[in-house]
């Protein structure tokens, strides 16, 4: 099979700095379709920028970028083409205030559809799909500016799947939700990814959401410094703290524990694997004890 | 905040709500154009009547309409002044010194009155009371669409509109966010004279500036990516169309233009 979104020795600098640091370094990448991705680093580490050269609103300054077998960052390639692309790759931003552009909730469903000049009861179809799917449908007559954050988001990604994406990339989707609405967007990304089947590529710095993903890709200085099943990536203690980051608060109590000379298997990187583990070494002990 | 996003809107079911907004722009349009027609006593009082059974029938409270007055009566009363005393004519009614005032320039100033305030009556009526200002932008963008011919930017126009209405409730609660921290930083608002006022404003304008900027351009990378390309090829997904009652609409507004002429014509009461 064909990679949905292959990668080759992409770099990026962004030319209003001075110092010409690159953002993004050589980094090559292979992304299927139907997998769930999540792009983790610290700040800076290019993870954003990488977001952005995928569906074209940055170009790259050198290296290709496949979509599903079209390559966007051809200089000859058409509008329609781009479009096309846009359509399939849809994007969530940080801040949801700036992403709405309509003042009525279904206005602003409908103006990616509408700016793909469907006939207007198909658009209409899509709106209220789409507003189902996100759990959003009493909703559709309201303002933007009277929601909360997590339910703004929510109007954002009905925005996009009306546009029947085959991948969403969630650029720190999250960041700016309190953890309520941050739960919300998070089962959205994976009821997105497990029951319609859509891509997922979510770029965050909040390890509870990576550890969810089936795929974890570390950035770091521009480059890919790994790539990896979670239990793979936050098993590397050296990896994870050379890359700036923090380990899930269960691998870090995991950690804690093995260290206090309890013997646990596995990765123990979502609370429910750690939980299950500390009863497995616990019933061994037990056993052991009699 | 819902009193800035949506304008002065009443809310309310009436034929003048349901009305398309395209019939209601060019009512309007055609209302105000008839108070410039009118020339006689009969006429004008004709154009006012219609114009309160208009309020009647759109429910919205004759007080709420009078408020619309309440910013220009001033206007009204210096165009009213300026009518009277510079007039001229034949009955002159009172001298004293170098002020004279002739029946002509009462009459007159009258009709200015009355024509002042049936301009806003109008588009109150027609436009703010009974649109929202969202179906008065798609209206305006559908109206203009052949100016597009001779390369007026008419979508962008409208959406500019639409982003400004949407913006408008986020930079207002961005403001008060601003206001708060200002404060919170020992920066007094409230007392002082008009100029050490305004200049309080200068650490609210500024960084309220900056980050409409930073909006700006998230909201064009957000539009973008969303398949954004301007007006071309682009469709709606509510399409309003013009009913028998925007038909109806239509006749009775020409029947009254008609009526007026005619009462023009035959010339009762004071002709100005």
């Amino acid at each position: 099979m064909n990679p949905f979104i292959e990668v080759e020795n992409l770099s990026f600098v962004y030319e209003d700095e001075s110092d010409k640091i690159p953002a993004l370094h050589n980094v090559n990448l292979k992304i299927n379709a139907g997998e769930y991705v999540a792009v983790i680093g610290r700040n800076g580490s290019g993870k954003s920028t990488f977001a952005k050269l995928l569906n074209m609103i940055h170009e790259p300054s050198c290296g290709k970028i496949i979509v599903d077998g079209c390559d966007i960052t051809d200089k000859n390639i058409s509008d329609e083409e781009l479009f096309d692309i846009r359509r399939r790759v849809g994007m969530v931003f940080q801040n949801p205030d700036n992403q709405l552009v309509a003042t009525i909730v279904e206005d602003d469903v409908a103006f990616g559809p509408e700016n793909l000049g469907l006939p207007s009861d198909e658009i209409r179809r899509r709106v209220d799909g789409a507003l189902k799917t996100v759990g959003m449908e009493n909703f559709s007559r309201h303002e933007p500016a009277r929601l909360s954050g997590g339910q703004k988001q929510r109007i954002a990604i009905a925005g996009i799947i009306a546009m029947l994406p085959e991948c969403i990339i969630f650029d720190e989707s999250t960041a700016m939700l309190d953890p309520i609405g941050r739960r919300d967007i998070v089962s959205m990304m994976e009821k997105l990814n497990r029951e319609m089947g859509i891509t997922v590529i979510t770029i965050t710095h909040y390890m509870n959401e990576a550890v969810r993903a089936d795929r974890v890709i570390v950035f770091n200085n521009g480059e890919v410094v790994a790539d990896g099943t979670p239990d793979e990536i936050y098993s590397n203690k050296k990896l994870i703290t050379d890359a700036g980051l923090d380990l899930p608060q269960c691998a870090a109590l995991a950690q804690e524990l093995r260290k206090n000379g309890i013997e646990l298997d596995g990765a123990c990187i979502t609370p429910d694997k750690c939980a299950e583990a500390i009863l497995r070494a616990l019933s061994k002990k037990e056993v052991r004890d009699e | 905040m819902k009193s800035v996003a949506m304008g002065q809107y009443y809310a309310a079911e009436s034929p003048i709500h349901r009305l398309d907004a395209r019939t209601k722009v060019v009512l309007a349009i055609l209302y105000i154009v008839l108070s410039f027609v009118c020339t006689n006593v009969l006429s004008f009082a004709l154009l006012l009547v219609s114009g309160i059974f208009v309020i009647l029938m759109s429910c919205v409270p004759i007080k709420i309409v009078l408020r619309a007055l309440k910013p220009i009566i001033i206007i009204i009363i210096i165009t009213a002044f300026i009518n009277i005393f510079m007039t001229t004519g034949e009955s002159l009614l009172f001298e004293w010194k170098f002020i004279k005032i002739y029946k002509e320039g009462l009459f007159n100033a009258a009709f200015m009155a009355v024509r002042i305030i049936i301009m806003i009556i109008g588009a109150s009526i027609f436009l703010t009371y009974t649109t929202t200002p969202i179906d008065l932008t798609d209206a305006i963008e559908r109206l203009l669409l052949p100016l597009k011919k001779i390369r007026v930017p008419v979508h962008e126009f409208a959406m500019m509109m639409t982003i400004a209405l949407r913006f408008i409730p986020t930079l207002v609660d961005e403001t008060d966010k601003i206001m708060s921290a200002q404060k919170a930083r020992g920066v007094d608002f409230e007392s002082g004279g008009l100029i050490k006022k305004a200049k309080a404003l200068i650490p609210i304008l500024i960084p309220l500036f900056v980050s409409s900027f930073r909006r700006a351009d998230e909201l064009a990378t957000a539009m973008e990516s969303r398949c954004y390309h301007g007006g071309n090829g682009r469709t709606k997904m509510t399409v309003t169309h013009l009913r028998a009652a925007d038909l109806f609409a239509f006749f009775l507004m020409t029947a009254l233009g008609a009526s007026i002429v005619i009462f023009n014509i035959l010339n009762i009461g004071y002709t100005m």
